[in-house]
């Protein structure tokens, strides 16, 4: 696709050859690149070295057409080398191959000057011409070739020949092309004939307002799919149909035609690695499939760059030298291999070497000495996580910093990247047997399905990516469900906290709201859950994404705007953002890692949230997250009931189990010790009250018993001394105070086998 | 050498404005409007424009002039600007005039805030002043959430008054 921004400019035949030539020579680049790789590893490769050939040679020609004289000799010396090797005067060796692709780079930085100024640009290529010209001359001929035509220097005789991808050349020289008549025909390069017949150029700026019309009919299509809703003519609601399965094949056409291959991007890669490794010293051998996986434009745009930079780290970090890997037992060639697929309406693309790996271990000390995470927090991550602490900003594994990588900006900056445009990154590693780099990404960003909600009387979209589950709360659980932590509201959504807030507030104007129900949208930003709650919500439909004018620009809620069915617009929040604003995810190094076990997340949460505080029934000091707590309760110790050796208590109609906190660690002690574990004796009935802490368990909700509350603090844990005393986790400074941490699962396992062992002893007697 | 110049002209409360014609896209009605949190106060909501999603700046708000009455509909005029049309929203619309350059002069000294900001200049016409919006400025909105409030006191002294 070719961007030219056309409009408004008056038509110049010279601009349009120029044009031309910049966008043929841009392309024919490409194929030069990897022609020379493919030449460099087989000299034999006929077909190749022609096409190379033949390519330089209509450079020249052009050059020479246009006054771009530099080029010109740079092309004619490179040519002349060619043609030797085409003789078979010579061999096609590295330092060749070195030259060669340096002249790629000239033809490209002159390029980039006839585009950006009109003229050659200041670079001077003379060295390397006296380059070619040695190696042409000094080059001794390894096979003597008597009937090789004494022509060095000369330009070749065929012709310049169209080189096109996928077309094989033409088996005879067509005669150079008339002066052209008119502007498109009037590049130097005649075309053959299959593939212009059948491709078009065409400007991105045409297929991004046919993408736009295309939005408008998506929109138009569903008022009038809303308005059939409330008519019955049978022909009507037919057209209707029929418009409907139109839009969809429109739709899907149009965003076809700004598909490409993840191959163009990919093109560079080739020689990246190969220059890169060549500048390490290491031998890579780079694989790609799955070239013709499509993406969006803009999409492949966006991942250009992140590739790049992940490729070398691979090549850079990844890939041992040769010797290092002989002696790892490993071949001394590394292995890199890209691949991209379709995978669950999503593209996956990953980078996969054989290399050293990552060293979790070096990871953790890198990250706590860049004070990136605690050591205490490093030490609870599984190597899974501590990999994927690379994508933090300000981290680099690499000891020495190259030239190409390892200044610790980086793979922050791709994640950001990835994530920017919808996707994510995955990293995983292992010593000594390589890295795999993964990314998920959308195939297109234009038209996202969303759920429209309704607050304070406006609606609002929110991109289904960030949607998790919608919760509804009717009645009495309306009025009881919302539980305030020191006045934030949170939700119990499976028996942990999620925090809550209310969109209206965030967004300025507070509503009066219906008592009886309650809208809670839950949603996932970074490794972050929390509810949004919403007046109502609605459905899930088809929105096309537009962005916000710089007036708008900078609030920070919104990703942009849509147009609704009724043709009001609607504005699309942005969940991140709205989550910072509400400081549900903390701004800087909030993101954690990316967090894929289950354990980890509750770790974390148990390093930064919120603890209850309490003493037990023996004054001892106690504390738990918070998450954990179902609810505080206060029971007269009348209502406590035995049944069996539990005590228990009726609880909003259930049979809650009560544990005496203090009771049940001494038994754990007890039986730990060998010592024999005695059945619990009944309590006397007594006067007052016992205060329950309710707990949901693994199997149901579980009251301890407990002394006194004290508080509930959210505080970074500072010491933490690992305990032998069993249902302890360990000991930490809480509020200047040393506190014990209470394995309430474990307690609550432990009382269970217990009591049931006890039952049945019994039974038995 | 004088020149001849057309311009859009429109009404806010009793003064006389002119934007260049050649920047006005359209002049709709009003019409219901999606309101925008946390924006800028003059911000008035967002309008699909046939299908194009249309900021509408109130320039009543715009210029710190009292607020219209609730019963008066403002009219859109639809401007172009390098992000893409934007409506400004006025009491009424006027012809469209041509006026000589001879007839121009620079604003006063004396005028202030925000009015000398975005009034690029002043057309002595026959029975009244024309002032020209700087449609660039009236649409790029000062730093993000600044309530131009403190200005409001001077707006009633606003040249532009018709004598």
């Amino acid at each position: 696709m070719v961007v030219s921004p056309r409009d408004g400019e008056t038509w110049d035949p010279m601009n349009e050859i120029i044009r031309e030539f910049i966008l043929e020579t841009q392309e024919n680049l490409a194929q030069l690149d990897t022609d020379l790789l493919i030449l460099e590893k087989d000299p034999s490769e006929k077909e190749t070295l022609a096409r190379v050939f033949r390519t330089l040679h209509s450079v020249k020609g052009t050059a020479g057409f246009l006054g771009l004289d530099k080029l010109q000799a740079l092309a004619h010396s490179a040519e002349s080398l060619l043609s030797k090797l085409r003789a078979g005067e010579l061999l096609f060796n590295q330092p060749i191959a070195t030259a060669l692709l340096e002249v790629v780079d000239a033809t490209r930085q002159v390029i980039a000057a006839v585009e950006a100024n009109g003229d050659e640009g200041s670079g001077d290529y003379s060295a390397l011409t006296a380059r070619l010209d040695d190696l042409r001359v000094a080059n001794p001929t390894p096979i003597p070739v008597p009937a090789a035509p004494a022509a060095s220097g000369a330009p070749a005789p065929l012709p310049a020949l169209p080189v096109r991808e996928h077309s094989p050349p033409p088996p005879a020289p067509i005669s150079l092309p008339k002066p052209a008549s008119e502007p498109g025909d009037s590049t130097p390069e005649p075309r053959s004939a299959g593939v212009s017949d059948t491709t078009l150029r065409v400007d991105v700026g045409l297929l991004d307002k046919l993408m736009n019309l295309v939005g408008e009919l998506v929109l138009a299509r569903n008022q009038i799919m809303q308005f059939s809703t409330s008519q019955e003519e049978p022909s009507f609601l037919g057209t209707v149909q029929r418009l409907n399965l139109l839009t969809t094949e429109l739709q899907a056409s149009v965003m076809k035609t700004r598909m490409q291959p993840i191959g163009n991007v990919w093109g560079k890669f080739p020689r990246v690695v190969r220059d890169l490794s060549l500048a390490c010293g290491k031998q890579v051998r780079f694989e790609m499939d799955g070239q013709e996986t499509e993406l969006d434009k803009t999409i492949i745009e966006a991942i250009k760059d992140p590739m790049t930079h992940m490729i070398r780290n691979a090549v850079d970090h990844g890939i041992e030298t040769p010797e290092a890997r002989s002696a790892g037992g490993k071949p001394a060639e590394g292995r890199l291999h890209l691949r991209a697929f379709h995978e669950g309406g999503k593209v996956i693309i990953e980078i996969v070497d054989d290399g050293a790996g990552i060293d979790p271990h070096r990871v953790r000390e890198k990250a706590i000495h860049a004070k990136i995470v605690s050591a205490e927090d490093a030490a609870r991550m599984s190597e899974r996580e501590l990999v994927n602490l690379v994508f933090l900003p300000g981290f680099s594994t690499a000891d020495k910093i190259t030239h190409f990588s390892g200044r610790g900006v980086g793979m922050d900056v791709v994640r950001t990247n990835i994530e920017k445009i919808g996707g994510t990154v995955d990293l995983e590693s292992q010593v000594s047997c390589g890295t795999t780099v993964k990314m998920k990404i959308p195939l297109t960003l234009a038209i996202i399905p969303a759920l429209t909600v309704t607050a304070s009387g406006e609606r609002y979209c929110i991109p289904q990516v960030n949607l998790l589950e919608l919760v509804r709360l009717e009645g009495e659980q309306a009025f009881r469900g919302i539980e305030r932590i020191h006045g934030d509201p949170v939700y119990r959504l499976r028996g942990s906290l999620l925090p809550l807030f209310y969109l209206d507030e965030q967004l300025g104007n507070e509503s009066a709201r219906v008592a009886d129900e309650v809208n809670i949208v839950v949603l996932q930003a970074d490794d972050r859950q929390f509810g949004l709650v919403v007046d109502a919500i609605h459905d899930t439909e088809e929105i096309v994404v537009k962005p916000l004018q710089k007036q708008l620009k900078g609030i920070g809620v919104f990703a942009g705007a849509t147009i609704m069915g009724d043709g009001r617009v609607a504005l699309i929040l942005d969940v991140l953002g709205l989550a910072h604003r509400a400081n549900v995810v903390s701004g800087a190094r909030g993101r954690a890692v990316n967090e894929s076990s289950v354990e980890s997340v509750e770790a974390h949460a148990q390093a930064l949230a919120s603890l209850l505080l309490f003493t037990t029934t023996d004054g001892s000091r106690m504390a738990f997250p918070l998450s954990l707590v179902a609810r505080l309760e206060e029971f007269p110790r009348s209502t406590l009931e035995m049944v069996g050796a539990r005590e228990v208590v009726q609880y909003r109609n259930e049979i809650l189990p009560q544990l005496d906190v203090s009771r049940e660690l001494r038994r754990l002690a007890s039986s730990r010790n060998g010592q024999p574990t005695r059945s619990l004796k009944p309590r006397p009935v007594a006067n007052g009250t016992v205060q329950v802490v309710v707990v949901a368990g693994r199997e149901g909700r579980v009251g301890l018993v407990v002394g006194s509350i004290l508080d509930i603090v959210e505080e970074e844990i500072i010491a933490r001394n690992r305990t032998n005393r069993p249902g302890i986790d360990f000991t930490a400074v809480v509020q200047q105070r040393v506190t014990e941490f209470l394995d309430v699962e474990r307690l609550i396992q432990a009382s269970r086998s217990e009591i049931a062992e006890n039952e049945l002893a019994t039974h038995a007697t | 050498m004088p020149e001849e110049r057309q311009y859009c002209t429109f009404y806010l409360r009793d003064m006389y404005f002119g934007l260049d014609v050649l920047k006005v896209q359209e002049i709709i009605r009003y019409q219901p409007m999606t309101s925008v949190p946390l924006a800028h106060p003059v911000v008035r909501g967002l309008i699909n424009l046939r299908g194009q999603i249309v900021t509408a700046i109130d320039l009543r708000l715009r210029l710190d002039l009292t607020p219209r009455p609730d019963d008066q509909v403002p009219v859109n005029v639809v401007v172009q600007t390098d992000d893409g049309a934007v409506s400004l929203l006025v009491d009424e619309i006027g012809d469209v005039l041509e006026v000589s350059d001879r007839q121009f002069e620079r604003p006063p000294e004396t005028l202030r805030g925000t009015a000398r900001e975005l009034i690029r200049g002043v057309y002595k016409l026959a029975d009244r002043l024309l002032l020209i919006l700087d449609t660039d400025r009236a649409v790029s909105l000062p730093g993000a959430r600044e309530l131009p409030n403190a200005l409001q006191t001077r707006s009633t002294d606003l040249p532009g008054d018709s004598p």
